[in-house]
């Protein structure tokens, strides 16, 4: 039957099972915006901005493990993607966004809206397309869900000209998808995991760090069976968190920059790592060569470029975390557990001392709301049965710290680009594919700003995402650098003007709420989380002069903690008490 | 130290800004560059040239074979391999030295292409050292154009570097 490239590409979408779309219209994508009309095959979501809808889907993404999709038009929507496109792809985010492009006749001519966005997205993608010819459409959209869904996912961009939506060609769906030239390796060199295994069973001082590529290839249960199999503790990293529970005993919470002072301390004790869906990145090894000085590190990862890219590997290992640890748990349990039980204890009842010597802390103060006891009170009433999405400094280490997250999906956060204006509207996608459930956005009074319009879609789908904004009036990770490292000259992280966020969320004809006094904290959760039918700003009005503890700073290593003032107090006072 | 590495990708249009976007966005160098279409229109090869510590050449590697398109790495530089090169080069000799110049191409078995009554036009083909011994040679000459192809390479049958 012959179509024209609109109602190809709808059929596309409908047999790749899509669900809902993303978008926001403009000239050249009317043709696919008019079969959209009255169309009961797709919700379309039309958000406030382009980079909204990239988000959205992006946190519809990570919450289902399906792809995610945006529509949007040429020239500046296409352009107003790219954000949300690099935030999807250091994050390893499935999604599929199709832009417009003027038409093939007019491409390269500067016309009306026109931008090269495949050429402006080719590092940011992990593929792209123009598709000149309407006949390749169909093939394409096969070909970039495909892509965008197997091996490391990522995101896709297809840039569709205006004529190629009007052109006819006869639909042929592609049944299955080869391409020569990709062929993404998920069964781990059998050889490889026996060394692996070996080097488990010897060591005395072993780690796990999991990462976001447990999560992305459902590897959760397996890792859980191999650390309580293994007795051997685990961290994460901020893509990792909710891999594995974060109250169990084993768990030592996150690692690097912001991490606990007990990982950080185990990594750089351990004599063996074993990485798991990770890319070791600059925030979570610190300075690179004295990570981990005494361990061997074993790297399980999907993409041979993550390894060897930042440290030495002694056993790497090609292919999916689910595949190769199942293969890895079975030849542990083969040899039986006896043989390690005595050294794992000593190592434990070290880690142990170290928990005990510096947990996670704030000073609680009755008078002034401190930010982490917002996020803990977040978890104490939600008991974490919810998705957090945050945004980026401050908030998004707290959000990581002092919740728990104890399932996969969970946490939805910019954990690469470090994309402020992310969470809300990742928080929007979220509640679209789970309308029951608890969403919470952990937000700075800067960040949501940067997408603060989407709250106008929040209400037109009713969709009640809750946004707890840590108002310090402050960019408060900027500020905490200046304090600590820049002589307390605080250029620029002053946001002096802070609108009226209950104000805010009213126009809007959202829910606003305001916490001023420790005392408000909780009710203003609890009158929160019981609106089912808007979205709801929850304004805290926080101690402006809290920073996150433990920090390393920038090119130290790991061990080299900053762990705040109350801690060091104490830290004094035990010295005294001792002598 | 210096890497040819033979790239097999997909003849398709934005696939050499593909590869050359790689190697900038990464900050990793391209000292020569060659592609065209292989006996299989479908197919280009790309002869690069690069240089870097074994970590960064692995990372080129892994980093080229990730690309979609991209079929097919060879790093030439671990097998035993030919490469070759040719340059066009124009030179303005003085009258008592063009037969010398006429000789020293002879000696390099080059090729007159083209010759004016004040120039002549030389084509040279060869392998790195060659290429660099002629143009030594020449540049006493006066040298008015010179340009060069980029390498190619290919991996010798059945032979492995020991």
């Amino acid at each position: 039957m012959r179509m024209s490239g609109a109602e190809i590409l709808i059929e596309s979408l409908k047999k790749e099972g899509v669900k809902h779309i993303f978008g926001y219209p403009g000239g050249v994508v009317l043709n696919i915006f008019d079969l959209l009309y009255e169309n009961e095959d797709f919700q379309v979501i039309l958000t406030r901005h382009e980079q909204g809808a990239v988000h959205a889907a992006d946190g519809y993404a990570r919450s289902t493990g399906k792809p995610g999709v945006a529509l949007v038009t040429s020239g500046p929507g296409a352009t107003n993607t790219v954000t949300g496109i690099a935030t999807a792809y250091m994050d390893s985010v499935p999604l599929v966004v199709l832009t417009g492009q003027v038409s093939t006749d007019l491409i390269g001519n500067d016309a009306f809206q026109e931008a090269d966005i495949v050429g402006i997205t080719r590092p940011c993608t992990k593929h792209n397309y123009l598709v000149k010819d309407v006949k390749d459409l169909a093939r394409t959209i096969r070909e970039a869900f495909y892509i965008a869904t197997t091996g490391r996912p990522g995101p896709v961009l297809i840039d569709i000209p205006k004529d190629v939506t009007v052109n006819k060609a006869t639909f042929k769906w592609p049944e299955q998808v080869s391409l020569r030239s990709y062929n993404p390796t998920y069964e781990g060199n059998k050889w490889m995991i026996k060394q692996a295994a070996r080097t488990i069973q010897k060591a005395k001082k072993a780690v796990i760090i999991a990462g976001g590529g447990v999560i992305l290839s459902n590897a959760a249960r397996e890792l859980k069976e191999l650390i309580e199999f293994a007795e051997v503790p685990v961290t994460m990293t901020l893509m990792g968190l909710g891999d594995f529970p974060g109250a169990h005993e084993l768990s030592l919470g996150m690692l690097g920059m912001h991490g606990t002072y007990y990982a950080n301390k185990a990594i750089q004790e351990s004599d063996l790592i074993v990485a798991v869906g990770i890319r070791f990145d600059d925030r979570v090894t610190g300075r690179v060569k004295d990570f981990a000085p005494h361990a061997k590190i074993i790297h399980i990862d999907i993409d041979p470029t993550s390894i060897r890219k930042n440290v030495r590997v002694d056993i790497p290992i090609v292919g999916d975390a689910k595949r190769i640890l199942k293969v890895l748990l079975s030849i542990l349990k083969e040899e039986g557990k006896s043989q390690w039980e005595p050294v794992r204890k000593s190592w434990l009842k070290q880690i142990e001392l170290w928990k005990k010597e510096h947990p996670l802390s704030y000073a609680y103060s009755d008078t002034i709301i401190k930010p982490q006891y917002v996020v803990e009170q977040l978890y104490e009433l939600t008991k974490g049965n919810a998705i957090i999405s945050t945004e980026v400094g401050q908030n998004q280490m707290w959000a990581a710290q002092f919740y728990k997250y104890d399932k996969p999906r969970t946490l939805l956060t910019s954990g690469g680009l470090g994309t402020m204006g992310y969470g809300f509207p990742a928080a929007m996608g979220a509640q679209v594919a789970h309308p029951g459930m608890t969403i919470i956005d952990i937000a700075g009074d800067g960040s949501i700003q940067m997408n603060i319009q989407e709250l106008a879609t929040c209400v037109l789908y009713k969709l009640p995402v809750k946004v707890a904004i840590l108002n310090n009036q402050y960019l408060g990770m900027v500020r905490q650098w200046q304090e600590l490292f820049y002589g307390e000259r605080y250029s620029c992280s002053h946001l002096d003007t802070v609108p009226d966020f209950v104000k805010v969320a009213e126009g809007y004809g959202a829910v606003g709420l305001r916490a001023v006094k420790p005392s408000e904290v909780v009710p203003v959760i609890k009158a929160a989380l019981k609106i089912k039918d808007k979205p709801v700003f929850m304004d805290f009005v926080v101690d402006w002069k809290e920073k996150v503890f433990p920090m390393v700073p920038a090119g130290a290593a790991i061990d080299e903690m900053m762990l705040g003032e109350e801690a060091e107090e104490k830290k004094k006072k035990k010295l005294r008490a001792v002598k | 130290m210096r890497h040819t590495i033979s790239v097999l990708v997909e003849n398709k249009f934005g696939v050499l800004s593909r590869v050359s976007g790689l190697f900038s966005g990464r900050g990793y160098n391209i000292e020569s560059l060659s592609v065209d279409e292989t006996i299989d229109p479908q197919l280009s090869v790309m002869t690069i040239v690069t240089s870097g510590d074994d970590q960064i050449i692995e990372q080129i590697t892994k980093q080229l074979n990730k690309l979609i398109d991209v079929i097919k790495v060879v790093d030439l530089t671990e097998v035993d391999h030919v490469e070759r090169e040719m340059i066009l080069v124009k030179i303005t000799p003085k009258q008592q030295d063009k037969a010398e110049a006429l000789r020293l191409v002879d000696i390099f078995r080059g090729r007159v292409v083209d010759s004016s009554p004040r120039t002549y036009t030389f084509e040279i083909t060869g392998d790195e050292k060659k290429i660099a011994a002629f143009v030594e040679l020449i540049k006493p000459f006066g040298i008015k154009e010179f340009v060069r192809t980029g390498k190619i390479a290919m991996a010798r049958e059945g032979v492995k570097k020991s």
